[in-house]
């Protein structure tokens, strides 16, 4: 008889949590990255008003990607490395129960991440106010981000060479995020009319959905591959 | 010291099938090298068998397509009349394992291991709580239960790995060199908690390097090598040590 998969996605992500909470290994990891990469895009780019509000929103999401990265690959090695990916393979849930029990710790991860960068860029690259909107192309963002990396991650982390390919087989995949995210936040923070990116936010959604049901189909068979 | 409540022993949940583990003609490779090569080995209901072998020898991964942790490339693999990896989902709830990897969170607590898998094996409020103190007292971790596993000896992680392995009352256990890292008064205590699954009932395949634990504990011993049961013998029919250690010496040889 198999566990409740609600239960067993509840059991994956509460320990994930708890284990952070006590470590704060990958979101010290995350952040410390995160803030340095924005320091450096701050330092390099000397922007007129213009020309930062145009590019603050890609510096943001490139960040926020390669950030996500770090956590990815980190959070599912330690899966790797202490063999407990197998301990969960063998309990009778299933595969896609683990696939989401690990992408809502992997996007809660990304979005505290996210959600600390943009206040700290408000005030390094005198952005305008924040709003809901923005919040929701984070949420958006980093759920698409998460989605496809935690399928992507629990791949790579089977192999010799983790660390370096999760970028590589990641950000070509994570393109259609990143680009439509960038594409909202430029709209958001401009203070433009919402007909204008409201399009990019809705192609954000769509393309969150279709990558999520793909990922949550492909895990079982990653998993057994 | 500290024993479970009696009727916390294997579930009957898999068919009635004789043998429960079966396994014919299977073979398996890694890059081109074959490690299993027609391998037939059949494990009855209630049996505990060890299973000795040189490094290298392909007991793990024998040991992984029984627990359904991989696919052979030939033959059939039956667990409780259910045939792997196909119907694996049927017979996971009643397989616990012990592996060469500990299987844990060394970032949690004892306590806090037992209770996310708890909670993958759907045990539930204050049975499962109960459950699980009963197991950190029998593993002689009760009092260590709130301390995070990095904090941990080899010994005393094997050991909670050994009480999650038994935490979901399972009908078999497949151990992987359980007692690696263990000293002797660990050792002597899963020689009890190994006793004791095997008076309840509960199939044991025991994967082990130690020739006079394989001569005194399980009802039969198995000598893996080239790929293939080379030997097979009843507890009854081994006078000691050294003579299952002359046998090991000539089938491995």
């Amino acid at each position: 008889m198999q566990t409740p998969f609600l239960r067993a996605v509840y059991g994956i992500a509460l320990k994930d949590l708890q284990a952070e909470l006590r470590s704060r290994e990958l979101l010290s990891l995350m952040l410390i990255f995160a803030l340095l990469s924005l320091l450096i895009f701050s330092f390099a780019l000397e922007l007129d008003r213009i020309a930062r509000e145009e590019s603050i929103s890609g510096v943001l999401w490139v960040t926020v990607a390669f950030a996500s990265i770090i956590g990815l690959n980190r959070s599912l090695t330690l899966e790797r490395e202490q063999g407990s990916l197998d301990a969960m393979l063998i309990a009778p849930i299933q595969r896609a129960a683990i696939f989401v029990g690990k992408l809502v710790g992997n996007f809660l991860f990304a979005l505290i991440v996210g959600a600390l960068l943009i206040p700290i860029a408000a005030l390094l690259y005198n952005l305008p106010a924040l709003s809901l909107w923005l919040i929701g192309a984070l949420v958006l963002g980093t759920l698409g981000l998460s989605s496809v990396g935690t399928l992507l991650a629990t791949m790579t982390a089977q192999t010799r060479t983790r660390e370096s390919l999760l970028p590589i087989v990641m950000l070509p995949l994570a393109l259609p995020i990143v680009l439509t995210a960038v594409r909202a936040t430029t709209g958001i923070l401009s203070g433009q009319p919402s007909g204008d990116w409201l399009a990019w936010l809705q192609l954000l959604a769509f393309v969150d959905a279709v990558y999520f049901a793909a990922c949550f189909v492909m895990f079982e068979f990653v998993v057994e591959a | 010291m500290a024993t479970l409540a009696p009727s916390q022993t294997a579930q009957p949940a898999l068919k009635p099938a004789a043998p429960l583990i079966a396994l014919e003609g299977v073979t398996k490779t890694f890059d081109l090298l074959p490690v299993l090569r027609n391998l037939t080995l059949h494990i009855g209901r209630g049996d505990f068998w060890a299973l000795l072998g040189a490094n290298g020898s392909g007991k793990s991964t024998l040991l992984r397509l029984i627990a359904g942790l991989g696919q052979a490339e030939g033959g059939t693999i039956r667990v409780g009349g259910w045939q792997l990896p196909r119907e694996a989902a049927r017979v996971r709830a009643q397989l616990g394992l012990v592996s060469h990897k500990l299987l844990l969170y060394e970032n949690l607590t004892a306590r806090e291991n037992l209770r996310f898998f708890s909670r993958l094996y759907n045990l539930r409020g204050g049975a499962a709580e109960a459950r699980i103190e009963a197991l950190l007292a029998r593993v002689g971790l009760a009092r260590r239960a709130d301390d995070p596993v990095r904090t941990f000896s080899r010994g005393m992680a094997q050991r909670l790995s050994i009480a999650r392995a038994l935490l979901h009352n399972p009908a078999i256990l497949l151990l992987d060199e359980p007692y690696s890292g263990l000293d002797q008064a660990a050792a002597a205590l899963l020689d009890a908690l190994l006793g004791e699954a095997h008076a309840e009932g509960r199939t044991i395949l025991m994967v082990t390097h130690e020739i006079e634990r394989a001569a005194r504990l399980p009802s039969h011993v198995a000598i893996l090598a080239r790929g293939a049961i080379a030997f097979v013998c009843p507890r009854e029919a081994i006078p000691d040590a050294a003579w299952l250690a002359a046998r090991y010496a000539e089938v491995t040889s």
